[in-house]
């Protein structure tokens, strides 16, 4: 069967977008292609920075005939509606139609039979389309053309389109279309600088080759692939290591055709810079890559650039240039950090006061007031020390105001430890400058000093209870201010450090921090509260465990504790693994739905303690006797907090439940008996519920 | 490069030789070669000739030097490459013509950067200017490694869809000179090909400048003063665009456009010494910005109204 080939030839592409492009390509054409009838065997996308390709093969030659039947108007109808139907089926009178009956009568059937196009014809008619509506996140229109409407918009000026189908033994033909004056053809072009020349190509297999024969690489992974090993080595070959960094290859890899890698240094001096410094300001400003002593882990005086050429003095030109370029911004870095070293974090404060952090939340200086206040309430209840806390809450945000941080953002928080430091600071002062950020995601390592611990979580607090308030809170896919990260990370700190917080004892002493009053102030901690509980759902979620447990445990009311809530949902899930779990779990649901079935019915609850007197089986006074004791032990286990303990105690409910429902009826004759057995039915369900409600448990 | 040149006037021994190679280059390019805009401004794109004349259906070609202003910048001239004056080359076509990129290069060959040994690269650069109400698509320009222009795709200015649409490029004169030049500091640049005593540097011509300037712009301009230019020039540009407008047959024009224009160039670059005094807060800062939007807009409104702006 035959192959698609399409280029889309174009000025260069942004690095960042080439991947999505080249994917969305492939999505688009074949949906299309499949949506017409023609299931192809396999596809493909790539992106370079000049051209997105796309080979598709084993596309049916031609689209399956179509057979459809319409249904007509009643044999008698009037003529108009007859008129109608032969206009829409195509039939000429209605001896080509059949009568088909059925219980309203007679009625006209039209057979229309559609004959599949040919495949290269639909292509013809779809690729135009997809190149004019293509999704590229942003779009610009060029040229002389530009100044009429329904210009066509590309990423950047888009300049010739390879449009080959054929099959691999015949010379394949050229899927003719034009878009906004662009004649599709077989013409594409090599390398901007080592092979400018036009390439006439056939299909993918031959494309692919003439390119790379023209100096470019047309698949990224190959290029990446080439750029990884060709660094590593020239690091080896000189006694460094790699510092290998997977965004920035992805980067460099969508900004060459033809990758060259080359290597320069700069003078030693500079590594007196903080090395996130340097790395920062060679990665960032000049996309290399830096290499470090395999020995010490140091960063060398070396970086490792890409190049789109083999020049043809060896590179030295572009390595000397690149090396001025490095040694200026390396300049630039040192003597930021320099000055920055030169003021006090605390001096720096008074700035904040200009600075807004959220038009309705106020300046930075209120936040970090704020933060300060909550960080210095939270330290007692995580052990920290209350002087400490309060100093690192009072200088954690000062680096925003550096030159480094100011030039490199992602070095927020680290460049506040060093000036910390630097000025004399204690060592977990300095530390929670860097630390109160943590964690920032899911695999994102969890500070562990108290003194971080407790600025880290007033940082997310405050966040958290303040969009709150306002009411910017996270919908769907948005969630612009980070706020469900925000709630992660509190989420890992109190586990995670094994902490006992109430976190709505937090939330109200984070509200009362707040200028702005909400509307619904007595109900935000417990919303945001519920807010928790569906992140810590995710949280299990993602780590395989079942998030129905959660529900379980907050089912019973009160729960604010979010290590209490975690070391329960894991209590609970180890002993559901358990057969005693699995079969407690069960005689409760049968308990609970024969409850509700009769509830019903009856029109009543059947709360209130049984009465012993009106049992008559030993299989009854078994039960009541077990849930007696098992409510007991349980509940002493979980003010102890043993969960596992309450489990245990839990699981001696199992075998006089089993029996009861082995032996017993509910539904005696006797409606007194039936009540009290009703009654003694509902005590198990609120005997487990001094672990979780069970259920809110899926089975 | 033009080897008949005699050595005092190659683009890569001279400034003022690098900057004539260019005008060359671009002349041949059928552009028109400006002067520099007598007036104070922060871009080359602030000049009437890119501003006004991306607007409208008209075909334009120019090219020209323009000192920029950036008060901010200044570093007493301490700085290797900070000055709060230097020197931009403009070139504007529109249309943007669909070998624009291969005339860049060729461009780049004519003042000494041979492709065959240095690294050019077109790395994703969207430009926008808030002031300007202006943006576009298109590439900072690297060489080996160092940004040495901007080039654009102009989408809309002054509010205004540009249609068609013009591109835009703008090299950092100093900063390629020194690469070319292979200097490390700016005012070592040799500003007029000679040796010896006959030799003029970068330094000469400006290193002075750069120093009472940065202590004007920081110290002492007149704040004062200066707010209340700020407000005149808003004053002024609203008032020569009210009395501007006319009533031609059934179709609306505009008889002053670029005097009223004039006025919003001042006004930025009034407020750029404002931004240098540290005397605007960070939320007045946004709020001037937003004023001198719309006088642009204004001004970009009465253009295309003007014959030049395709109102013919």
């Amino acid at each position: 069967m035959p192959d698609l080939l399409l280029e889309l030839f174009s000025e260069e592409i942004p690095a960042r977008m080439q991947a999505k492009a080249a994917d969305d390509l492939r999505r688009l054409v074949t949906d299309k292609l499949v949506a017409e009838g023609l299931v192809y065997e396999g596809a493909k996308a790539f992106a370079t920075p000049r051209r997105l390709a796309l080979t598709v093969h084993g596309i049916p030659a031609r689209q399956p005939d179509l057979k459809t039947e319409r249904r007509g108007p009643k044999v008698g109808a009037p003529d108009a509606a007859v008129q109608g139907f032969l206009k829409a089926t195509g039939l000429k009178s209605l001896d080509e139609a059949k009568i088909q009956r059925d219980p309203k009568g007679d009625f006209y059937i039209g057979l229309i039979e559609k004959p599949g196009r040919d495949a290269i014809d639909v292509l013809a008619e779809i690729l135009p389309v997809i190149i004019r509506t293509f999704p590229w996140p942003k779009s610009m229109r060029w040229g002389a053309r530009s100044g009429k409407p329904g210009a066509l918009n590309w990423v950047r000026p888009l300049h010739a389109i390879t449009a080959t189908f054929g099959l691999e033994t015949e010379e394949p033909d050229v899927v003719k279309f034009e878009v906004d004056g662009i004649e599709s053809g077989q013409t594409t072009y090599g390398h901007r600088f080592l092979a400018p020349a036009a390439i006439s190509v056939r299909r993918f297999e031959d494309y692919e080759a003439k390119l790379l024969d023209a100096k470019v690489v047309l698949d990224p992974e190959r290029r990446k692939d080439a750029i990884l090993t060709d660094a590593k080595q020239l690091a080896f070959a000189q006694g460094f290591e790699l510092v290998e960094d997977q965004n920035l290859l992805d980067e460099v890899a969508g900004l060459v055709e033809w990758p060259v890698v080359l290597m320069g240094s700069f003078e030693p001096e500079f590594l007196t810079t903080p090395g996130e410094v340097v790395r920062a300001t060679i990665r960032n400003n000049q996309k290399c890559f830096v290499v470090r002593d395999p020995k010490t882990g140091k960063l060398a005086n070396k970086f490792i650039l890409v190049a789109n050429i083999e020049a043809t003095d060896g590179g030295n030109t572009i390595v000397a240039g690149n090396e001025r370029v490095i040694r200026a911004r390396l300049s630039d870095a040192k003597f930021f950090y320099e000055t920055d070293l030169k003021t006090k974090l605390e001096e720096r404060l008074p700035k904040f006061e200009q600075i807004v952090f959220h038009e309705k939340l106020g300046t930075q200086a209120e936040r970090i007031r704020r933060i300060e206040r909550l960080a210095t309430d939270i330290a007692p209840e995580v052990g920290a020390d209350v002087a400490k806390t309060k100093r690192a809450a009072h200088l954690a945000k000062a680096d925003l105001l550096t030159e480094v941080v100011g030039e490199f953002p992602e070095v927020q928080g680290l460049m506040g430890k060093y000036y910390a430091l630097a000025q004399g600071e204690d060592a977990s002062v300095a530390a929670a400058c860097e630390e109160h950020y943590k964690p920032q995601g899911p695999t994102d390592r969890v500070p562990t000093d108290p003194v971080s611990v407790a600025v880290a979580l007033a940082d997310k607090i405050d966040t958290l209870v303040g969009f709150w308030a306002i009411d910017e809170k996270p919908t769907g896919s948005k969630d612009p201010y980070a706020l469900r990260r925000a709630a992660l990370g509190v989420i890992r700190l109190i586990a995670e450090n094994a902490l006992r917080l109430s976190l709505m004892k937090v939330a109200a002493s984070a509200l009362a921090g707040l200028s702005v009053t909400p509307a619904d102030a007595s109900k935000l901690p417990s919303d945001l509260l519920a807010f928790f509980a569906d992140r810590l759902k995710v949280q299990l979620r993602e780590q395989g465990a079942r998030h129905d447990l959660v529900d379980a445990v907050f089912a019973l009311g009160g729960q604010d504790d979010l290590l209490m809530i975690v070391r329960r949902v894991e209590a609970l899930g180890k002993f559901l693994e358990s057969d005693d779990g699995k079969n407690l779990l069960a005689g409760t649901k049968r308990a609970s739905n024969i409850l509700a079935i009769e509830e019903k019915k009856d029109k009543r609850t059947f709360d209130g303690a049984p009465d012993a007197a009106l049992y008559g089986l030993a299989e009854e006074k078994a039960l009541a006797k077990a849930i007696g004791e098992v409510k007991t032990e349980a509940s002493a286990a979980v003010v102890k907090e043993d969960f596992a303990a309450a489990m245990s105690a839990m699981a001696k409910l199992r075998p006089p439940v089993d029996a009861f429902f082995d032996k017993v009826r509910v539904n005696d004759d006797d409606a007194k008996v039936r009540e009290n057995r009703l009654k003694l039915l509902n005590e198990i369900r609120s005997a487990t519920r001094a672990v979780a409600d069970f259920s809110k448990i899926q089975d | 490069m033009d080897a008949s040149l005699p050595a005092h006037m190659r683009p890569e021994r001279s400034f003022q030789g690098f900057i004539l190679a260019l005008q060359r280059f671009w002349a041949e390019q059928g552009c028109v070669i400006l002067q520099p805009y007598d007036m104070e401004m922060g871009a080359g794109t602030f000049h009437p000739a890119t501003t006004l004349r991306a607007l409208g259906p008209k075909p334009w070609n120019a090219a020209y030097v323009q000192p920029s202003r950036r008060p901010k910048d200044g570093r007493y001239g301490e700085n290797p490459n900070r000055m709060q004056h230097y020197y931009q080359f403009q070139v504007i076509m529109k249309p943007s013509p669909p070998n624009l990129q291969e005339l860049y290069l060729k461009s780049l060959a004519a003042i000494g950067i041979d492709s065959a040994v240095h690294d050019i690269r077109f790395v994703e650069d969207d430009w926008e200017s808030p002031t300007l109400g202006a943006w576009g698509l298109g590439w900072e320009c690297w060489c080996d490694g160092m940004e040495v222009s901007q080039f654009t795709y102009f989408q809309q200015v002054a509010g205004f869809e540009c249609a068609p649409v013009a591109g835009e490029l703008t090299y950092g004169l100093e900063r390629l000179a020194m690469y070319v030049q292979g200097v490390d500091r700016v005012y070592d640049l040799n500003f007029n090909g000679r040796d010896g005593d006959a030799k003029v540097t970068y330094g000469d011509v400006f290193l002075q400048a750069e120093q009472e300037y940065s202590r004007h712009n920081f110290e002492y301009a007149d704040t004062a003063m200066l707010f209340e230019q700020f407000k005149m020039a808003e004053a002024a540009c609203k008032k020569y665009l009210d009395a501007g407008w006319r009533e031609g047959g059934n179709k609306k024009q505009h008889l002053m456009a670029l005097p009223a224009y004039d006025q919003c160039i001042k006004a930025s670059h009034v407020f750029n010494l404002l931004d240098a005094r540290g005397v605007i807060s960070v939320t007045e800062r946004q709020s001037y910005i937003l004023r001198v939007r719309e006088l642009a807009k204004a001004c970009g409104e009465a253009w295309i109204h003007t014959e030049a702006g395709g109102a013919a």
